[in-house]
């Protein structure tokens, strides 16, 4: 009886811990650090590099491929309604898996299983193009992660890793996006790392990258071995930080300096 | 003087081709909070400090800014270095750079000197320091230089 009492306390508490860091009213994309030329570029549909892949992304999800020969717009339709707020809402929990999925990795399912075509690599120009193309179909909606209870364990999970030390620098991820976002790096702004934007063009990498190669950066700059693209990790991460993104817009495809 | 003798014959035995699982690390005695004697045994050198510690792979400036004009690219986590040897001991100085989380356990100011009790550290830096003992002892000395 004790036992289920405290157990019920330690679950409504971890329920509650979700939302810490920062302040709804103070969270701030990492857009509103930006210089007003690279803020003009992300506002400016011609100017803005990303929308090459999001015009990729347009060409191949009208393309038939794989073995079913069909096309996403064979089965989704017109992504400008059908895939409306989608991104918004990812990761989502997917039951044959029984773990969370990112869009990269909804959208290699629907290859494997309804194309009958194979997984797309993380950081290819299709991969990255198709995201882009799904994602901008959220542009300027709120995120707001899926209300699945079952991704509860999976966002816990996510949070644990963003407040964990590791790496030869023994920083965690906290320490810099929840602690020192107000500050600077080596002259740059540490953001909040949120992660309103991806896929995103990046100046630094003159290319379109996801949020994991961001992950991945971030990690390797703490001098910690960056888990695998794809791996539970680095999803839980992203559900994590879209939670913790809660209600800010999508901006795909952003520019970033 | 025998302490430094010592410790400096103990450093060489370690430096030694050690066997598997040796961490290679010199051995140092704290005194409050401070380490006050040099982990090599021999003062460094502050000219080599300085280079050391505007150098990007060092880290320091990245949180920290200092007396470096010429770095256009500073950091403001953590407090200006300007007057960190009016404010500080060489032996304080010295333990801030090899384990500050032993005077403040929740700093981010990276140990140094050390390689245990951290996590999933990247293959290319596990079980090494950040800094070499050699190159604490030149910071060190810089650091001492910085008055104003
Ligand atoms: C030592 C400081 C530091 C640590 C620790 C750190 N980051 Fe970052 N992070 C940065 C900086 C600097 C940037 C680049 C500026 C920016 O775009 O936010 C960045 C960028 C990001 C972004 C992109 C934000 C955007 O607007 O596109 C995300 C997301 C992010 N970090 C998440 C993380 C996660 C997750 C971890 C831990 C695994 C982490 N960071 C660890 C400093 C850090
Ligand atoms: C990730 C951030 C970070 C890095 C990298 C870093 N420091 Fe620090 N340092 C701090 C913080 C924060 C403090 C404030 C004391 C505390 O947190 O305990 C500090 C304190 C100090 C102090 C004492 C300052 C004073 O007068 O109060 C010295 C000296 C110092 N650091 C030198 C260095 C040197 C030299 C390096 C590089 C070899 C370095 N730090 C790298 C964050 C950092």
């Amino acid at each position: 009886m004790k036992l289920a009492f405290c157990l019920a306390i330690l679950t409504a508490l971890t329920g509650a811990a979700h939302s810490t860091g920062i302040p709804q009213a103070e969270r701030r994309s990492g857009y509103s650090f930006m210089t007003p030329d690279t803020r003009a570029m992300q506002d400016e549909d011609t100017a803005n590099p990303g929308m090459l892949w999001v015009l990729d992304g347009e060409a191949l999800w009208k393309r038939k491929a794989g073995t079913a020969d069909k096309a996403c717009a064979d089965c989704h339709n017109d992504a400008r309604v059908s895939m409306k707020g989608v991104a918004a809402h990812y990761p989502a929990f997917e039951q044959a898996l029984g773990r969370p999925v990112d869009l990269e990795q909804r959208i290699n399912l629907c290859r494997t299983n309804h194309q009958r075509a194979a997984p797309l690599a993380y950081e290819s120009r299709e991969l990255l193009a198709l995201t882009a193309y799904v994602a901008e179909q959220s542009r300027g909606m709120p995120i707001e992660t899926d209300k699945d209870p079952e991704l509860s364990p999976f966002i816990d999970k996510g949070q644990r890793l963003f407040t964990q030390r590791q790496g030869q620098l023994n920083l965690g991820c906290a320490n810099c996006h929840d602690d020192n976002w107000d500050k600077k790096l080596a002259g740059s702004p540490i953001t909040q790392g949120q992660p309103t934007g991806y896929p995103l063009y990046r100046l630094e990498w003159q290319s379109l990258g996801s949020l994991q190669r961001r992950l991945r950066a971030c990690i390797t700059g703490i001098r910690a071995q960056a888990y695998d693209y794809g791996s539970p990790e680095l999803v839980e991460l992203e559900l994590y930080l879209m939670t913790r993104a809660h209600g800010l817009k999508i901006e795909t495809p952003a520019v970033r300096p | 003087m025998a302490k430094s003798a010592w410790i400096a014959l103990f450093g060489a035995l370690l430096s030694l081709p050690c066997p598997a699982g040796a961490q290679g690390l010199l051995p140092y005695t704290v005194a409050g909070d401070a380490i006050p004697e040099p982990l090599t045994g021999t003062r460094g050198d502050a000219a080599r400090g300085r280079a050391l510690v505007v150098d990007r792979s060092s880290t320091c400036i990245l949180c920290h800014s200092g007396p470096f004009p010429e770095q256009a690219f500073q950091g403001d986590v953590a407090p200006k270095l300007s007057g960190s040897g009016r404010r500080w001991s060489v032996g304080q100085l010295r333990l801030r750079l090899v384990d500050a989380s032993r005077l403040n356990a929740t700093t981010i100011m990276p140990s140094y000197y050390r390689v245990d009790g951290l996590t999933r550290v990247g293959t290319s830096w596990r079980g090494k320091p950040i800094l070499s003992a050699e190159q604490i002892e030149d910071i060190v000395a810089y650091l001492a230089t910085l008055r104003d």
